[in-house]
């Protein structure tokens, strides 16, 4: 281990390891994170959604973005799989279908930073308890 | 590395390690890797939450859901359900007494609606083993300010400016102590960490070691530079074993980043830490006591002046601070004493940890803004009274203090309004009494501790305690007399004017303030020879109520001195001379013939 033997040393070794406590920091708030649920139950992993995950949590982890990416169970979309579900802050969640590497890079760049939706929208058509 | 996505603190405190919540934590680990999500979830041992009556406790980020009473077989169940399908495991979650409804984030319970943390901020947070995870709080930030912007000057004016007051009890300003310390000439001068808690059920100061016990080097740092001093000790019980690991740990740590050492931070300051191990004497955290403990000599209290900011260890200035009032100082440096000094009543700024004990709910560790009123303390947060029995008192200030009773609940709590209300805020044990309590058991509960752990140094505490204790046995035991009552408010006075140290002069609290708000109590012992909350064996009779027995004989079969005599299908009696007041029989009886009185 270095030493840290300037104050601008502690805080740069401050900002690299910030992004490992955000998720706790925002807990208290945690609607102001964007989240991604990817299903992967048999039908998403049959699909490729062990693909969809890694490709989501690469960029996530490459651009350093504020971004929670959980599994989930079946949606019950098992027609669409895999699919992905994408809540940003303040938002209601989207449901993305037929999602490969391709589209989970796309969701990122075009629906969660520019706001943009993409085709193939699996309408949400139940209420959660 | 990527971060995780999400992260299972589970509570290595104390009080949940002794219900194998490290246990829990290696069968969440393995649950995990199991499911090949090892480098999805994270598995982090943090200090404690606080909520202790709840334990072991999981708490699942991001989404903030609040797992209660965990045991190691629920650990592969909140991996499947939770982590990997998304759902919470509703069985687990905590219950609103009031409403009965299941809470699944801790925001939402009352428990902790009302907490402000600023001492505990990490507890519950970090993992105390691990200073990247400090340093990501801003950890060593304050530290960094001070060394690099402050003259000792200057950050001793922050602390006083922020009104912050030592929280181990008796509330001297932080600030003028520091200043003080610092004005005395000498070649060494120390900077003690007073670790040594002593009030029965208190222990937020073990909780911040075991939670976060680099905010305590941290201060330390600060403080030594303020003060001028190189050297600083913590002054911990041998009795605190996880709280003595983790500070271990952390000096380790904060020694190879260069936290600790020479030249800290390239500022050209020394300072080191060592720790220092008490044998578990209630007096040795009265600081002249402590430091003679710390030179290896008996621990007894010393007659002040000279303070220990003159001549403290090995007749050197010493600076003595609680581990909760050293927590508060990097927050201080980093949001601003103004900020500090905006929280809190008038004379008592910031907040104030309390450890609620007794008859109450929600029993744990909490902290408040000062000026919080003891009911909001006792029945929004405490979530009100065991069993749904009414409230009769509090003891604030452990041992030192005193009872308060309902015409107090809405006193607001700081320094000078507990003094003022006959109590004292002490080092914040906070005691709840129901109606089931004997006051005069309750005051020579107290007495007989303060008896035994008086160092016997000086006659008014090793004498005078004594007697105390004598005379509250004889009422409890139906021996009273009316002169008893005099007789205990003329030692307690004397005790108070003449007694050597902290621990003598506020001994006899709890007698003169039962006394002052319970006397009926006392006078129905004496007089009536009654005990009206039925805790005084000697004052308890049993007797049979004929029209009620039915001659079962259950009764008579438990009594363990056959006192209990009549013929079967007979309506039974009890040899008063024969019972030895067990209550067994009265536990017994089914058709609520026995009574007691």
């Amino acid at each position: 281990m270095n030493k840290i033997t300037s104050i601008d040393d502690l805080r740069k070794i401050k900002q690299l390891l910030e992004s490992q406590l955000r998720l706790r920091e925002k807990s208290d708030d945690p609607e102001s994170l964007v989240q991604i649920k990817v299903a992967m139950a048999t039908c998403g992993l049959a699909a490729g959604a062990r693909t969809v995950m890694n490709t989501l949590m690469e960029k996530t982890a490459d651009e350093k973005l504020p971004i929670v990416i959980t599994q989930t169970g079946c949606m019950g979309y098992c027609h669409a799989e895999p699919t992905v579900e994408v809540r940003l802050p303040g938002e209601e969640p989207v449901v993305f279908g037929r999602v490969d590497a391709k589209r989970a890079v796309d969701i990122i760049e075009k629906y969660i930073k520019r706001g943009e939706l993409l085709d193939d929208i699996i309408p949400q058509n139940y209420e959660r308890i | 590395m990527a971060p995780f996505n999400m992260h299972l603190l589970v509570c290595g405190g104390t009080g949940c390690r002794a219900s194998q919540s490290a246990k829990i934590v290696e069968r969440l680990r393995a649950a995990l890797s199991e499911n090949g999500l090892e480098g999805d979830a994270q598995v982090v041992t943090t200090g404690c939450f606080g909520f202790c009556e709840q334990g072991p406790i999981v708490k699942i980020i991001p989404d903030n859901t609040f797992y209660i009473r965990v045991t190691p077989d629920d650990a592969a169940e909140i991996v499947a359900e939770h982590v990997l399908k998304g759902r919470k495991v509703a069985r687990l979650l905590y219950t609103d007494p009031q409403d009965k409804a299941r809470v699944s984030d801790s925001k939402h319970m009352g428990f902790y609606r009302k907490q402000i943390r600023i001492a505990l901020r990490n507890c519950g947070f970090i993992d105390p083993e691990n200073i990247n995870e400090y340093i990501a709080r801003d950890g060593y930030e304050a530290l960094g300010r001070v060394l690099s912007a402050y003259t000792p000057h200057a950050a001793i004016e922050t602390v006083k400016r922020s009104g912050l007051r030592g929280r181990g009890g008796g509330g001297f300003p932080t600030g003028l102590k520091w200043e003080i310390a610092r004005a005395r000439q000498a070649d060494q001068k120390y900077v003690v960490c007073n670790a040594d808690e002593g009030d029965p059920g208190a222990f937020m100061d073990r909780s911040i070691l075991e939670g976060d016990p680099h905010s305590i080097l941290e201060a330390m740092t600060i403080c030594g530079y303020c003060i001028g001093a190189t050297k600083g000790l913590v002054y911990i019980r041998a009795e605190y074993p996880l709280a003595i690991h983790r500070l271990q740990v952390a000096i380790a740590q904060a020694r190879e980043y260069g936290l600790l050492g020479a030249d800290i931070l390239g500022a050209g300051f020394d300072f080191d830490i060592e720790l220092r191990y008490g044998a578990g004497a209630f007096v040795c955290g009265e600081e002249t006591a402590l430091i003679r403990s710390m030179e290896g000599r008996r621990g007894e209290p010393s007659v002040k002046p000279p303070f220990p900011a003159e001549s403290g260890y090995w007749g050197k200035p010493t600076n003595v601070n609680n581990v909760e009032t050293f927590a508060n100082i990097p927050v201080l440096f980093l949001k601003g004493p103004e900020w500090f000094a905006g929280i809190g009543s008038a004379g008592s700024k910031g907040t104030k940890v309390f450890a609620l004990a007794g008859k109450i709910n929600n029993v744990g560790l909490i902290e408040v803004p000062m000026g919080i009123t003891l009911r909001e303390v006792i029945f929004e947060i405490g979530g009100g009274i065991k069993d749904g029995k009414r409230f009769k008192a509090v003891q604030t200030g452990g041992p030192s203090g005193g009872c308060l009773t309902e015409k107090h609940l809405d006193t607001p709590i700081d320094f000078d309004s507990l003094l003022a209300a006959g109590s004292m805020m002490g080092s914040g044990g906070m005691i709840v009494m129901d109606e089931d309590d004997c006051m005069v058991s309750i005051a020579k509960f107290y007495l007989e501790f303060t008896v035994d752990e008086s160092c016997g140094k000086c006659a008014p505490c090793r004498i005078g305690n004594k007697r105390l204790y004598e005379v509250l046995r004889k009422i409890t035991l139906g021996h009273g007399t009316a002169d008893d009552l005099d007789y205990l408010r003329n030692v307690s006075a004397v005790i108070k004017d003449t007694a050597l140290c902290g621990l003598g002069q506020t001994s006899p609290n709890p007698v003169l303030s039962t006394l002052e708000h319970f006397r009926q109590e006392y006078e129905a012992h004496v007089f009536d020879r009654k005990c009206p909350a039925g805790q005084c064996k000697a004052l308890t009779h049993y007797f049979i109520l004929p029209e009620k027995c039915t001659g079962c004989t259950a009764c008579a079969r438990v009594c363990a001195v056959n006192a209990i005599v009549g013929e079967r299908r007979q309506a039974h009696s009890i040899l008063q001379n024969k019972c030895i007041r067990c209550g067994a029989c009265f536990e017994k009886c089914k058709f609520e013939a026995i009574q007691a009185g």
